[in-house]
């Protein structure tokens, strides 16, 4: 392939991480790899995805508040039809990556390929790899008919690496004419206290579900996460009960973790929640059904009673000092 | 206001998934049942009608076979009546053709709110509300933890990655909701049986004037070309706790040194 475009997410610190991942696996297999972003300051970024492979930067520039799927797919469509397209367009499955995703879908008459964990060469085509059922299964699947595809890829299926470049030049371009379908505007942000190592980024992560009980038996799982400087996390079940916020949730719908050590308390083990923490490099599971598929893929499983193990492991570790 | 929710009618997910082995498809024969994920979207719907008055609640699917059982689920959950599309040339439709038939389907309800799910559980693209409501050349407001509206603008809390913020947009619009967005009504009895009175539209491609070669296998410009097994996890140890649980665990992590 001779030109993959990578979407680039910004946070307060600079590209996202998955942002980074994906200009890494960009390069793997496009001679050309260039960025797109928005946002007031994407200038700040030129660097760091410069680093990473990116030799250019089109940025459509400051949103005034408006969700990025309308206007930055407006963009990007805007540049394919005036006959700068690329070979591929990569998208991060987060929040805004799947609004320009399906936008630029419908604008272009492309489908997208979602859930995307993997790339690679077959007859001079890009193919990608899916997980089903849990993880059990890859599906390979390709597009067919003229491009370019758009693949939606999820965190943390690839390593970032830098790649040595310098800053990417950036050009401006003008976020597109998009009319009514640009009508939603954020009023106001809310962002959560947060202390400690984040879930994603997180070496140790503690996960609790159901099997909990109750929303205050959630401290044990915090106070756990505390003692070994990870991050807490949750089973969907619980997020949607109200006992902790969305950002802690683990999976399918919330985010995929890596950490060197993920334990999970009182979760089953669906196959939602398994495709988000199954790279995990060890998992201890305690659960008191021994049948429980979380067992299927741990290290150490402990079949027994939150309510007794948690309190006496925080126990332990505390007169560990 | 008229509030077209989105329905898919997925085979049940307890029973385990299996792939056709020619099609590489998800197979969909016998009995098809409510996404789940959508009875969030018929409980938003039904909330929001029910705060602005003349409005109504219209279910659209498209589903092979003529299903409607999941259709009914949602009549019996208090919705007014329903349009399916079913037609032989959808089979291996992806999302991008089934935002156009469901387009399509939903212009007929001149819909002021379009609500669908954030993702659905068999095919979870999470993209196909987005590209309908490009489509129909609507705002969308995806990942809504709360939602509310006057008839003429839609409020929601969309999740971000660390809270949430306050969208704004005037409708018409779309919106896809997470699952605990709202709790889902049971259907009683009596909306069971006034369910099965409630008008469904059947309709073909060609009722909605869409040409059978932008659907269905043959207008999908994606194929799965292999399906292999993972690399498997294997399972570790698993020990019964004897009161021993948390020591084993503390081992286990002064070993990673983790501890
Ligand atoms: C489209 C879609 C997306 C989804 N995305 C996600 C996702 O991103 N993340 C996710 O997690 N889920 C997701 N789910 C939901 C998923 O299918 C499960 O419903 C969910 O993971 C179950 O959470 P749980 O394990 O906490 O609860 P349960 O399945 O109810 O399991 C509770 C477990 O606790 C055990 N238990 C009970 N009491 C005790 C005790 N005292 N001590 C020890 N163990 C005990 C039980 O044996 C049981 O195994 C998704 C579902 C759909 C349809
Ligand atoms: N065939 C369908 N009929 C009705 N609604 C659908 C259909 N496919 C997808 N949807 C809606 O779009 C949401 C996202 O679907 P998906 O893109 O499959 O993750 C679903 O949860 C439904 O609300």
């Amino acid at each position: 392939m001779d030109r993959i475009w990578v979407l680039a997410e910004t946070a307060e610190s600079g590209p996202t991480p998955v942002t980074l991942e994906l200009l890494t696996a960009a390069r793997a297999h496009a001679s050309t790899v260039e960025a797109v972003a928005w946002g007031p300051d994407t200038a700040s970024i030129a660097g760091t995805v410069g680093e990473y492979g990116a030799t250019k930067v089109y940025d459509v520039g400051d949103l005034a508040g408006a969700l990025p799927g309308a206007p930055v797919a407006a963009a990007i469509a805007a540049l394919v039809a005036s006959g700068d397209a690329p070979d591929a367009i990569f998208v991060p499955a987060s929040y805004d990556g799947r609004d320009i995703a399906g936008r630029l879908s419908a604008k272009l008459d492309r489908p997208v390929l979602t859930n995307i964990t993997g790339f690679a060469q077959g007859d001079g085509q890009l193919t990608t790899e899916h997980p089903v059922f849990g993880g059990t299964l890859v599906v390979t699947a390709r597009f067919t008919g003229d491009g370019p595809g758009i693949f939606v890829v999820r965190a943390k299926s690839f390593t970032a690496e830098r790649s040595g470049g310098g800053p990417a030049e950036v050009v401006a371009v003008a976020p597109g004419d998009v009319g009514a379908t640009g009508a939603a505007k954020i009023v106001e942000r809310h962002v959560e206290a947060a202390s400690g190592p984040k879930l994603d980024e997180a070496a140790v992560v503690v996960s609790g579900g159901r099997g909990l009980g109750a929303p205050e038996h959630y401290a044990l799982v915090e106070e756990l996460a505390r003692l070994l400087h990870g991050a807490p996390g949750a089973s969907r079940a619980i997020v949607d009960a109200g006992w902790v916020p969305y950002s802690h949730q683990v999976g399918q719908t919330g985010k995929t973790v890596k950490p060197t050590v993920y334990v999970a308390c009182g979760i089953s083990g669906a196959t939602q929640h398994l495709v988000g923490m199954k790279g995990s490099k060890h998992i201890v599971a305690i659960n008191k059904d021994q049948e429980a598929p979380i067992f299927s893929v741990s290290d150490l499983g402990i079949v027994g009673d939150v309510h007794k193990v948690l309190p006496a492991l925080i126990e332990q570790l505390k007169s560990r000092g | 206001m008229n509030v077209v929710v989105c329905v898919k009618q997925i085979p049940d997910p307890a029973a385990p998934g299996a792939l056709d082995p020619s099609t590489h498809t998800l197979v969909r024969s016998g009995k098809l049942i409510l996404d789940d994920s959508d009875s969030y979207g018929v409980e938003m719907a039904l909330q929001l009608a029910g705060n602005v008055e003349g409005s109504e609640v219209t279910i659209v699917s498209m589903a092979p076979n003529g299903e409607t059982s999941g259709l009914r689920t949602a009549l019996a959950m208090g919705a007014a009546r329903a349009i399916l599309v079913s037609d032989d040339a959808l089979a291996g439709s992806d999302a991008l053709s089934t935002a156009k038939v469901l387009a399509a389907a939903a212009r007929r309800a001149a819909p002021d709110l379009v609500i669908a799910a954030t993702e659905s559980t068999d095919g979870y693209t999470g993209t196909m509300p987005v590209q309908m409501a490009e489509l129909l050349g609507m705002p969308s407001v995806t990942f809504a933890k709360r939602v509310s509206t006057d008839g003429t603008t839609l409020k929601v809390e969309r999740q971000t990655e660390s809270g949430y913020d306050d969208v704004e947009c005037p409708l018409p619009a779309v919106v896809t909701v997470t699952a605990g967005v709202v709790e889902p009504r049971y259907p009683s009895f009596k909306g069971i049986m006034a369910a099965k009175s409630k008008p469904i539209d059947v309709l073909s491609i060609g009722d909605l004037g869409l040409d059978a070669g932008q659907v269905g296998r043959a207008g999908a410009r994606q194929e799965v070309v292999d399906v292999s097994e993972a690399e498997a996890r294997g399972s570790g140890e698993i020990v019964v706790d004897e009161g021993d649980g948390a020591q084993r665990i503390v081992a286990f992590l002064e070993q990673l040194k983790v501890v």
